[in-house]
């Protein structure tokens, strides 16, 4: 195409890349500028410190904050794409043609208010909620189980259940695109189901793993609402702390130091888990 | 494999039950969210609607939503158009960088939009939220007008401008009616997102409420919960009719076995 031709496809992307620079690259950088500011408080003055990021590392409080959200999400991502699987092997492979409806089945919960999905749970688990009224009526239990709700596993379980749909969607999509000539191949030169599925349709579906497991742990590990309405205090997470700041603290700089240091690990973790993911899935091979 | 089925159905179970306790209760006529059931009422329903504050809320987020959809969906068609039919220097890196508020969670992005706010002195406000909503729903947008770009024959627009057509009459006979399946879904989905966000309105609204910030202000009043029950069924109700809508809209004009799903 000519060099005018360029231009006008650099001027289509540019109203684009303004609103993105103004909605997405000034906030993070403003971020990380008061992340740096000596001064507590929304004032943006005085010099530049390192010592909210020696606070976020050096405490031993954050610290546990920061590897319990990453150890919940990691859980979370790992039991909602484990149980995911077989739904969505059951979907492209066994639905037949009922596959349409299967998906517009499985995503309908997910157009629920998702506060009110999380919410859900909350009246489920509580101590005067469903399972429980329900162990009472049938005289299951003497008094109401107070165990359930209000820790990490409220919490794990909810997530699990919200984000699903992120789950089931890209694996489905995944071992769709499975040529399923090189199945009959395998069964035809001697493997058996189990020894064909660990060799093609595992590794040919990691893409869609891969992609599930990011979809969910990044958002979960930053998730506000589940840990509040879930979490009580020993399942609250590190976006709790984070608004924390905004809030009732007023130590805007240590908070924006905070969520830095989360995207940072949610990052990190990420990265870390598709070179692995990815090697696991050469390995296999 | 009889096992795998009823493995599926378990999971379908799971995925349902608790959504629709949502509307079980709604119409249990005690204040109470337990069992037993007490008697079957609408007046959670008719409370809902004599709340000023909900409908409010309600006006102010259909608002919001409006405007997201219809931004994010525009810049998102200029920016599908520019990467799929020009080859330009540095798209991928472009297109990561738009793809970003995928990779991080939505409390960064929030304080991050309510830092900007307060530096260049604009008031916590509705026009905050869409803001903030526009650049969470650009990439959707932009994933769904891509497809949709990438679906269609370049010969037909090369043969309207050698028929004489001009580039923006050829956009507009043209391109315009292959594309309007994916804008519409685009409108839908981004519409969609926006409405349902809870945590940047939270930051950014200020003292306008989207219908999110005001559910999340009733679950504190145990006395509020039905009613709260019974706007969350309306919601699922009219989100269940709006995908419907938007997956049909995607699959106009796509053939019959290339059916998908999802965004």
């Amino acid at each position: 195409m000519a060099e005018g031709g360029n231009r006008a496809g650099y001027l289509l992307l540019a109203p684009t890349l303004a609103v993105m620079a103004l909605a997405l690259a000034a906030p993070l950088g403003l971020l990380a500028l008061y992340s740096l500011t000596a001064t507590t408080g929304p004032v943006l003055e005085g010099g530049a410190t390192y010592s909210q990021y020696a606070d976020v590392l050096g405490r031993a409080g954050y610290r546990a904050l920061f590897w319990r959200s990453l150890g919940i999400s990691a859980l979370v991502t790992a039991v909602t794409v484990a149980l995911a699987y077989p739904m969505a092997y059951f979907v492209a492979f066994q639905a037949g043609r009922w596959k349409f409806a299967w998906l517009i089945a499985l995503t309908i919960p997910f157009w629920t208010s998702y506060l009110l999905r999380v919410f859900a749970w909350k009246i489920i688990l509580g101590y005067g909620g469903v399972i429980n009224s329900a162990l009472l009526s049938l005289h299951l239990v003497s008094q109401p189980v107070g165990a359930l709700l209000y820790n990490p596993f409220s919490v794990v379980v909810t997530l699990t259940h919200a984000w699903a749909a992120f789950a089931i969607l890209p694996i489905y999509v995944s071992l769709e695109k499975i040529d399923r000539a090189l199945l009959e191949a395998a069964t035809d030169l001697g493997d058996g189901p189990v020894r064909r599925f660990l060799r093609i349709t595992l590794p040919l579906s990691m893409p869609g793993v891969i992609g599930a497991a990011i979809l969910i742990f990044v958002p979960t590990t930053g998730d506000y609402v589940t840990p509040t309405l879930v979490g009580g205090p020993q399942g609250s997470m590190i976006a709790n702390v984070i608004a924390m700041q905004f809030e009732r603290i007023g130590n805007w700089p240590l908070g924006a130091a905070l969520a830095l240091a989360s995207m940072a690990a949610v990052g990190v973790t990420a990265a870390l888990f598709v070179a692995a993911a990815r090697a696991a899935t050469q390995a296999i091979k | 494999m009889k096992s795998l089925r009823a493995y599926a159905l378990a999971y379908l179970a799971f995925l349902y039950l608790p959504v629709l306790f949502l509307p079980l209760f709604s119409f249990n006529n005690s204040r109470f969210i337990a069992f037993p059931f007490t008697g079957f009422t609408t007046r959670w329903y008719s409370a809902l609607f004599a709340d000023d504050a909900m409908l409010h809320a309600l006006g102010n987020s259909l608002e919001v939503g409006a405007v997201t959809a219809l931004l994010s969906t525009l810049l998102g068609l200029l920016a599908a158009k520019a990467v799929t039919q020009y080859r330009l220097r540095g798209t991928g890196a472009l297109l990561g960088f738009v793809s970003l508020p995928l990779f991080i969670p939505d409390i960064v992005l929030g304080i991050a939009l309510l830092l900007l706010l307060g530096a260049i002195g604009f008031p916590l406000s509705l026009a905050g939220v869409a803001l903030g909503h526009a650049s969470l729903c650009v990439p959707f947008a932009l994933t769904v007008l891509i497809a949709r770009f990438e679906g269609f024959d370049r010969n037909l627009e090369e043969a309207s401008a050698d028929l004489g057509e001009g580039a923006w009459m050829t956009f507009w006979r043209v391109t315009f009616p292959l594309v309007l399946p994916g804008i519409a879904a685009s409108l839908l989905l981004t519409f969609i997102t926006s409405f349902d966000e809870f945590l940047l309105a939270y930051f950014l609204s200020g003292t306008e409420a989207t219908l999110p910030v005001y559910i999340w202000g009733q679950l504190r009043f145990p006395d509020r919960l039905p009613m709260v029950l019974a706007l969350g069924a309306l919601i699922l109700v009219a989100s269940v009719a709006l995908v419907v809508l938007a997956e049909w809209a995607r699959n106009l004009g796509v053939a019959p076995g290339k059916k998908s799903i999802g965004a």
